[in-house]
């Protein structure tokens, strides 16, 4: 009897705290993590941070020792100096500047077509063959990298693509994991819109570009960044050999493997690299985390 | 028996005649996935079969494929030191960044959780950063530095725990310790972001129900309700995290060298690259692709296997 009294207790105990407060935590316990994570934190911007302030550093604080984590005197000396450097070189700055914006924009914007339309029959349709094609996609998300990288070499030497655009950019049109976020985050788009679509008498590319495509916007921000990462960070020295051919990121590393003499430089090598797809994930954070939202992988 | 397998064959029979049927229906279908499934077989299935295909030839581009049986890999494993020692390389950095790596992922998507929303938002982008911050991560190439001027070395001497500094990058004992900690550093990358959101999406209900049912602490919360709801990010995160584990290469030819000294910072994909596009011996370099290749899924079926049972 006094058991069960007990029990009512402290049922009654556990409701008033789920009205006060969020269930099952404990101040102190808050507290402690807090602090955990800004010491968690700190650690981990703090290698981005003192490459933002070294390249910001002029010549003499560069060399100083012991170091100071934030410069003096921050000057944008090492940036102007980098397009010194790279407007003597012989391809010049913009060059390079255009091939990299050409493969980024091109092979996101195909990636981006390609990817959608292969996801929307996947996720909205029930044919013969699509869940077999899905499952291969994501066993191929689980190699993606480096095991394809001789044969797609052989491959696109025996198409002519080698030391042209195209050996980066078309296979970039058939990353996996675009299609997999695409197709997952379509499934959640009701069905019901495609049907009253259909009804009033859309075929099915209208329904793909009017209905489906507007409402998956998220989607096509992930897509983009994830494409852009990859393509802006890619020095496509393998399959690129010509000289005005070469991405800005590899020009770059050139610049920044020039030893002693090139350390301001290769500083703000490193801040000109980095600083891309950083500002595209801080401006489209929450579209993408919405996105991922769906990403788990079914059985 | 007879009858048995016959009616099994009519059956199979009347499947596919369905199944023509609907594709027939479903004409654009294919129309729609066709520019995709074209290209990534091309980029994607044939390489694989490509490669295990080379991998039993002896090809330098030059001449035509040679084939030579089992050769390639009965050197590999018979007598290329260098691969082994590539291997252990990549069995440690995974075993040990991998699975690290990954708890880190989900404890720091835990934690930041139930922050206010634009403390999250920051939270996110600090963590999430180094892993898409180019190559930021020479960075620590300065930090390690071997003369006494490297920041680490000049710590440690200041404080007196070693009397001469140490060559971090040179010497092989140091090497593979800082190749982890600067993957760990960037470990947190797409499936942290996985986390977060899947974390968002976990019904508050479900955690109210369960401390009504008596549940006591965050830790039996996270056991009992959260990780069971999250268990498709799991998966999904875990994906993630073995590819990038075993593709490791940047890091350490960027840090210590290519190649390193006693090569004791090669991996297989270090290696993979020595053979391919120094020395163009495709053959050999696909027999370690498909090696890889296979370590990858394997390792992935393992461990999609243990994490079913996660919350169970």
């Amino acid at each position: 009897m006094s058991k069960k009294k007990k029990k009512e207790k402290e049922q009654v105990y556990r409701k008033k705290l789920i009205t006060r407060r969020k269930p099952n935590r404990s101040i102190a316990g808050d507290i402690v993590l807090y602090l955990f994570l800004i010491v968690v934190a700190f650690i981990m911007a703090f290698p981005i941070i003192y490459a933002v302030s070294s390249a910001l550093k002029p010549l003499d604080e560069l060399f100083r020792f012991p170091p100071r984590i934030f410069p003096q005197h921050p000057t944008l000396d090492n940036f102007s100096d980098l397009f010194v450097t790279m407007g003597k070189s012989w391809v010049t700055f913009t060059r390079y500047l255009f091939n990299t914006v050409f493969i980024t924009l091109l092979g996101t914007a195909g990636h981006l077509i390609i990817a959608s339309m292969g996801a929307f029959v996947l996720a909205k349709y029930d044919f013969p063959g699509g869940k077999t094609f899905f499952k291969i996609v994501t066993v191929a998300m689980m190699f993606t990298g480096y095991v394809t990288q001789i044969p797609n070499y052989l491959i696109l030497n025996k198409l002519g693509w080698i030391d042209t655009y195209w050996a980066i950019i078309i296979p970039a049109f058939a990353s996996p994991m675009g299609l997999f976020l695409m197709k997952q985050f379509m499934e959640g788009l009701p069905t019901s819109l495609i049907e009253a679509a259909k009804i009033d008498g859309a075929n099915e590319w209208q329904v793909f570009t009017r209905i489906v495509m507007p409402n998956v916007k998220p989607a096509w921000m992930t897509l983009i960044i994830f494409s852009v990462q990859g393509l802006w960070n890619n020095r496509a020295a393998t399959y690129i050999y010509s000289e005005e051919r070469k991405t800005l990121v590899y020009a770059l590393q050139q610049i920044q493997s020039g030893g002693i003499a090139r350390t301001g430089q290769g500083a703000a090598v490193l801040v000109v690299v980095m600083i891309v797809p950083i500002l595209i994930f801080i401006f489209a954070e929450s579209q993408i985390l919405e996105t991922m939202a769906s990403s788990g992988l079914k059985d | 028996m007879r009858e048995y397998i016959r009616k099994y064959f009519a059956l199979r029979k009347h499947n596919f005649k369905v199944a023509v049927k609907k594709a027939k229906q479903r004409k654009m279908c294919y129309l729609f996935l066709a520019p995709y499934a074209i290209l990534f077989a091309m980029f994607f299935v044939f390489p694989v079969v490509a490669s295990i295909y080379y991998s039993f030839t002896y090809y330098n581009i030059l001449e035509p494929p040679r084939f030579v049986g089992l050769q390639n890999y009965i050197s590999l494993i018979l007598e290329d030191d260098i691969f082994l020692t590539s291997i252990k390389n990549t069995f440690m950095i995974a075993i040990i960044t991998g699975p690290l790596g990954y708890i880190l992922s989900f404890l720091f998507a835990w934690l930041i959780n139930e922050l206010p929303r634009w403390v999250r938002s920051v939270a996110v982008i600090i963590f999430y950063a180094p892993s898409i911050a180019g190559n930021c991560y020479v960075i620590f190439s300065v930090f390690f530095r071997g003369d006494a001027y490297g920041y680490v070395n000049a710590l440690l001497l200041d404080w007196g725990i070693i009397d001469t500094p140490k060559l971090w990058l040179i010497d092989p004992k140091y090497m593979l310790p800082i190749c982890m900690l600067v993957i760990l550093w960037m470990s947190l990358s797409i499936g942290f972001l996985s986390f977060v959101a899947g974390l968002q999406g976990v019904d508050r209900s479900l955690l109210e129900a369960g401390c009504m049912d008596g549940i006591k602490n965050r830790w039996q919360e996270l056991w009992f309700i959260t990780l069971p709801a999250m268990k498709p990010m799991l998966l999904f995160g875990a994906v993630m995290a073995i590819t990038q584990s075993f593709n490791v290469c940047e890091v350490t030819m960027a840090l210590c060298g290519y190649p390193s000294t006693d090569y004791a910072a090669r991996t297989i994909v270090t290696h993979l690259f020595d053979y391919g596009f120094s020395r163009f011996e495709m053959g050999y370099a696909c027999a370690i692709a498909t090696i890889l290749f296979l370590i990858m899924i394997l390792c992935n079926k393992a461990i999609q296997g243990l994490l079913r049972r996660v919350g169970t």
